[in-house]
């Protein structure tokens, strides 16, 4: 997939000719942003500001049913009583909510049914992310919701998805269609009051993606959305909720883009997973914000992000892929609740702090089934004065029998003026659990990178020869179809030859 | 092939080789003897290219090219090859797919088509034998691990594999126990060509009855104090180096 490659290229493609090894990486660092292009596009927005009226507004724009008015606005209230979060390691000014506005929408005279109908504008803006909806639905055999800003703009494969009677559509679509599902999971994993960021996204989303899956059916496709930020000073507030139905499977895939703007622009997201009964889902992200300026740090998205599942059923599975390489900031916790006995919860991420990048990320596996299982494993980079920092917590209940858990913590740091910071949290309420925990902390050093220029390897080649090789236990976990070509990416070929 | 003209070198301010003269001409060996800290490893340093010894005196020539203004993988890729005398580990990333990824940067720098990996695979079956080191060694991070003498054998593996022009041994027998080292010589003479010349850093005289040097220099404090044949170390052997000493 191109955004696979769209990761790659922010990470891998160095092409500096240089004798000097630390004018390579000084230059590999300072890498371009790719994606830094804005589209000249009709925008209706609401002014700034963050008010009941506002609230309403957006409510009443996507003709919402009283129900959900009203729990956007509860959500509202208790914002208005919650602090900002500061126990993280991330640095940033505060965030004045004021000088925000919440909704920015293309402006569009109808719903649109295909692609032919989608503002030509729009769709130039899609090819270059590299994902041409109109090729893909010939050529691949990927789904895609495309939020713009805050509006779901088309969905490809719909109707060969519903023949499984599988629903993947716009929150929006959804609320109006499918008003009792959304009524019934609408905050049952991330309740409103959860935290402040999730609290904020409750009460002003504007879009997102919804998914169900009914009983017994495999989502014949991987399900794949793309988020873009456009407008100036608008926050994104998306929200997405799957629903895997008893013994039902699906994979989706979520990538992200932004242009390069002066000021940092907020995106606060909220995703919740409910797996039932021998039900799984895989979640997979490839995270590519703008990171603001390289060289000023001027600039970027904060990334808020409130990502959590439920294995509700026995025998459910929950398993989380990131790759966050963009972002100014990034705070973000994708956590699965083991509830079902014998679920399984599992967490790959791959996190790069590049330049001024700040990424404080991880997980939460929360026991409570017996012999439920959970692995975590998080491969943090950080290189230029970027810092990284893992913050994962595992928690045993009382009635969790024969817990397991797995948790592997690793950073590599390229450099001397970047940081890596591991916060393992672990929480066993019940002696019958089976703990493992490792960790450690590596260098790209001067002595690696002579010993790869010592056998021809040039020092960009080595550099992505060690990260990729860093990374290669979470690559491996994504999708099929993305893997293929992040296959290719980190020239792994050989690896499957050898075993 | 390799002229090295007078070369002084210092690190941090320090002066370690003051004043290097050395030919080597294709298909010979030399080899170069001296204590702990008499500067072998810098020159082998100074002669690959890593960047933290300064030259403020002298010159080398490869093959006709100015070596000095050469980076450090241009130098590898024009045939010169060191076998360390502490490989370093590169934890996650396969030895194998190193190897190849070596192999193509100079098929690839000789304007000739990659290697695939399955072509490369038996290729390197085929080597790992001659240096006596499990094929298990091929599916693990570069020297993660290893023990001292298969890191030594990995190097040698690598040696055979890129098929340089002039190899540089830096103490590749140190550490080896006496069946290790008749493996790794032997592996080396029947490199041995009329082309391929070879730079051996020891400072015993037991690799040397293996290898038969054409030429042996002393390098004392930085300077090359003594040249002759294998006779040279057997001097050496019997009365050390403080004879040569002032
Ligand atoms: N990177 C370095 N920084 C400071 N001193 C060094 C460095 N490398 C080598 N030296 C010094 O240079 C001298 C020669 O070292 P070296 O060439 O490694 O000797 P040998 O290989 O003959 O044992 C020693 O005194 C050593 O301490
Ligand atoms: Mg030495």
């Amino acid at each position: 997939m191109p955004n696979a490659l769209a990761v790659a290229g922010l990470l891998f493609q160095y092409r500096a000719n240089m004798k000097n090894n630390q004018s390579i990486i000084d230059s590999a660092i300072s890498q371009e942003y790719e994606y830094g292009f804005t589209t000249d596009i009709d925008q209706e927005k609401i002014p700034p500001g963050l008010n009941e009226d506002v609230i309403k507004i957006i409510s009443s724009k996507k003709q919402e049913p009283e129900w959900l008015l009203d729990w956007r606005l509860k959500a509202y209230k208790q914002w208005l009583k919650m602090d900002e979060p500061d126990w993280s390691k991330l640095n940033y000014d505060d965030i004045d909510f004021q000088a925000i506005s919440y909704y920015a929408a293309p402006k569009q005279k109808e719903k649109l049914k295909s692609l032919d109908e989608v503002d030509p504008e729009l769709l130039e803006t899609y090819n270059k992310l590299g994902i041409p909806l109109e090729e893909q639905k010939l050529l691949s055999n990927v789904a895609v919701d495309a939020v713009f800003d805050s509006v779901s703009v088309t969905t490809t494969f719909k109707e060969e998805l519903e023949k499984h009677g599988v629903i993947f559509c716009s929150f929006s679509e959804a609320v109006q269609k499918h008003p009792d599902i959304i009524k019934k999971y609408l905050g049952s994993v991330v309740p409103t009051t959860d935290n402040y960021f999730a609290a904020l996204n409750s009460a002003v989303f504007s879009d997102g993606s919804f998914v169900y899956i009914p009983k017994n059916v495999r989502c014949p496709m991987e399900l794949s959305t793309y988020f873009r930020i456009n407008a100036a000073k608008t926050g994104q507030f998306e929200r997405t909720l799957i629903v895997a139905e008893e013994g039902s499977h699906v994979s989706y895939l979520e990538g992200c883009t932004a242009p390069m703007r002066d000021e940092n622009q907020l995106h606060a997201a909220v995703v919740e997973l409910v797996a039932h009964k021998n039900a799984e889902i895989k979640y997979s992200t490839v995270q590519n914000w703008y990171p603001g300026n390289p060289k000023t740090g001027k600039g970027g998205i904060y990334n808020f992000v409130t990502k959590r599942g439920t294995c509700l059923g026995d025998n459910s599975k929950i398993s989380w892929t990131q790759v966050e390489t963009g972002s100014a900031l990034t705070w973000k916790y994708p956590s699965c609740i083991l509830k079902g006995n014998n679920s399984i919860g599992e967490f790959y991420s791959v996190a790069l702090s590049n330049n001024f990048q700040q990424a404080d990320t991880g997980t939460k596996m929360i026991h409570l089934g017996k012999n439920t299982k959970s692995t975590i494993i998080s491969k943090g980079i950080s290189a230029g004065k970027g810092q990284n920092t893992y913050r994962g917590g595992v928690k045993i209940m009382k009635n969790a029998d024969n817990a397991r858990n797995f948790s592997q913590c690793d950073s590599i740091l390229i450099g001397e003026n970047c940081g890596a910071h591991t916060f393992p949290y672990i929480d066993v309420r019940n002696p019958s659990a089976q703990m493992e925990h490792e960790a450690s902390t590596s260098k790209i050093g001067e002595d690696q990178l002579f010993y790869c220029n010592q056998r021809g390897i040039s020092t960009e080649d080595a550099v992505s020869l060690i990260v990729n090789g860093f990374c290669k236990d979470v690559f491996n976990e994504l999708p099929m179809e993305f893997a293929v070509e992040a296959q290719k990416l980190m020239e792994v070929s050989l690896e499957g030859a050898v075993g | 092939m390799l002229i090295i003209k007078n070369i002084h070198a210092s690190v941090d301010g320090k002066e370690i080789l003051k004043g290097i003269n050395l030919s080597i001409k294709p298909g010979e060996l030399h080899a170069i003897m001296g204590r702990n800290g008499s500067g072998k490893s810098t020159l082998a340093n100074i002669i690959t290219g890593r960047d933290n010894f300064l030259v403020t005196k002298g010159s080398i020539t490869y093959n006709g090219n100015n070596l000095l203004e050469m980076s450090i993988e241009d130098r590898a890729l024009a045939g010169i090859f060191m076998s360390f005398q502490y490989p370093v580990s590169i934890p996650g990333v396969n030895n194998a797919y190193f190897l190849r990824a070596a192999l193509n940067a100079k098929l690839k720098h000789q304007g000739k088509s990659e290697i695939n990996a399955s072509d490369f695979m038996r290729l390197i079956r085929e080597k790992v034998k001659l240096v006596n080191l499990d094929e298990s060694y091929l599916s693990r991070a570069v020297n993660d691990g290893f023990s001292g003498g298969e890191k030594k054998r990995n190097e040698i593996l690598q040696m055979l594999t890129l098929e340089p022009e002039l190899s540089i041994l830096d103490e590749t027998d140190s550490g080896l126990d006496i069946d290790a080292l008749k493996t790794i010589a032997e592996g080396v003479n029947n490199f041995r060509t009329e082309t391929r010349s070879f730079l051996a850093i020891t400072h015993y005289q037991r690799l040397l009855e293996y290898m038969h040097p054409d030429y042996i220099h002393v390098l004392i404090d930085g300077k090359i104090v003594k040249s002759g044949d294998i006779s040279l170390a057997n001097q050496l052997e019997e009365k050390g180096y403080s004879w040569l000493e002032k």
